[in-house]
């Protein structure tokens, strides 16, 4: 058990990292981008609408953490 | 999937030009942190016990590469293995352009391979002198770990992006090449390769990782349109210049607002 947590901590901080945040928001965005594909809605807008979420929800994070820091 | 697979070619198209940038780079750094360690351990203990750790890690990491490989070829459909692998690198590029950004802006300290090595240097002459199998087991622990640490960033690099480009040889070939830069360099000079401008290089790399991992995972969204195939950029594979160059910007957008809010004078409290 003991070996399980510390193989899916290693995991987790090799991948997530400092600021589980970001990770969070990365696949937020991209479950609403699978939810609008899936329903029909989804054009040629909908890559450029999900990079500049992206970068949204890259920054807020990184400006929280830089005001704190 | 990637145009890596089109076989008349020989040339090479951009998508494959940053594939190979990208993994040399990344490979390139971590390379240059693996032999900050391998170099303290040889200098201050044994170099056959700190050879030992770097080679056994060298084959647990190929081992890695190929079984991982193997299996993500075997499990995923195309779409659903660019999704997954296109966020997985998003989310490690992100990590990667976070920690540049707050170096940039002075809000995290830049990493010093010297500083590193004279402390990897202290800790090595202060350890113990455990011997197996005929080996100094703290060389050969410490340059293992070191070793496969700074490589599985390597592995999970030439993974994602040689996958998802469909040119794993490509990837591999470019993290050999760094490698044997970096070895080389290192064993001509036979000091800490402090002068390679990490921080610099690290930075851009977090934009390449991030750009292609924005790219791949969105093509790799249309796994949930009906009929399942990639979702299409506007402007195919000229969109990954424009995310590339939007990451860049918003990074710098970033560094230059955070360096304003450090250089801002502190309010005093009202009383």
């Amino acid at each position: 058990m003991r070996f399980l947590v510390a193989f899916g901590r290693f995991w987790y901080d090799f991948v997530v990292g400092d600021d589980w945040r970001i990770a969070a928001g990365v696949v937020g965005v991209l479950a609403v981008g699978a939810v609008v594909l899936a329903i029909g809605r989804g054009g040629s807008w909908l890559p450029a609408a999900i990079a500049v979420a992206l970068i949204v929800v890259f920054a807020v994070p990184v400006l929280r953490a830089g005001r704190s820091g | 999937m990637g145009s890596g697979e089109s076989g008349d070619d020989v040339g090479m198209d951009a998508s494959e030009l940053g594939l190979l940038v990208a993994v040399m780079l990344a490979a390139a750094v971590e390379f240059v942190e693996a032999f900050t360690i391998v170099l303290a351990m040889g200098i201050t203990r044994d170099w056959r016990s700190t050879l030992a750790g770097t080679a056994a890690a060298l084959v647990v990491l190929a081992l890695v590469t190929i079984v991982a490989g193997y299996a993500l070829v075997q499990w995923f459909p195309e779409s659903l293995l660019q999704l997954v692998i296109g966020t997985l690198l998003l989310i490690f590029g992100l990590q990667w352009l976070r920690k540049a950004v707050l170096r940039s802006a002075g809000l995290k300290a830049l990493h010093d391979e010297e500083a590193i090595f004279r402390t990897e240097a202290a800790a090595a002459e202060g350890a113990g002198t455990d011997t197996v199998m005929g080996l100094d087991w703290f060389a050969f622990v410490v340059s293992f770990k070191g070793v496969l640490l700074e490589g599985l960033e390597v592995v999970f690099i030439v993974l994602t992006f040689g996958l998802t480009a469909g040119n794993v040889p490509l990837a591999a070939a470019g993290a050999a090449i760094a490698g044997a830069i970096v070895l080389s360099v290192g064993a001509v000079l036979h000091r800490p390769l402090s002068r390679v401008p990490e921080n610099t290089i690290k930075h851009g790399v977090g934009i390449l990782l991030t750009t292609f991992g924005t790219f791949w995972a969105v093509e790799g969204l249309g796994v949930f349109a009906p009929g399942g195939e990639s979702l299409e950029w506007p402007g195919g594979e000229l969109a990954i210049v424009v995310v590339l160059v939007a990451w860049f910007a918003a990074s710098r957008a970033l560094v230059l607002a955070l360096r304003r809010r450090v250089a801002e004078p502190v309010q005093p409290a009202a009383a």
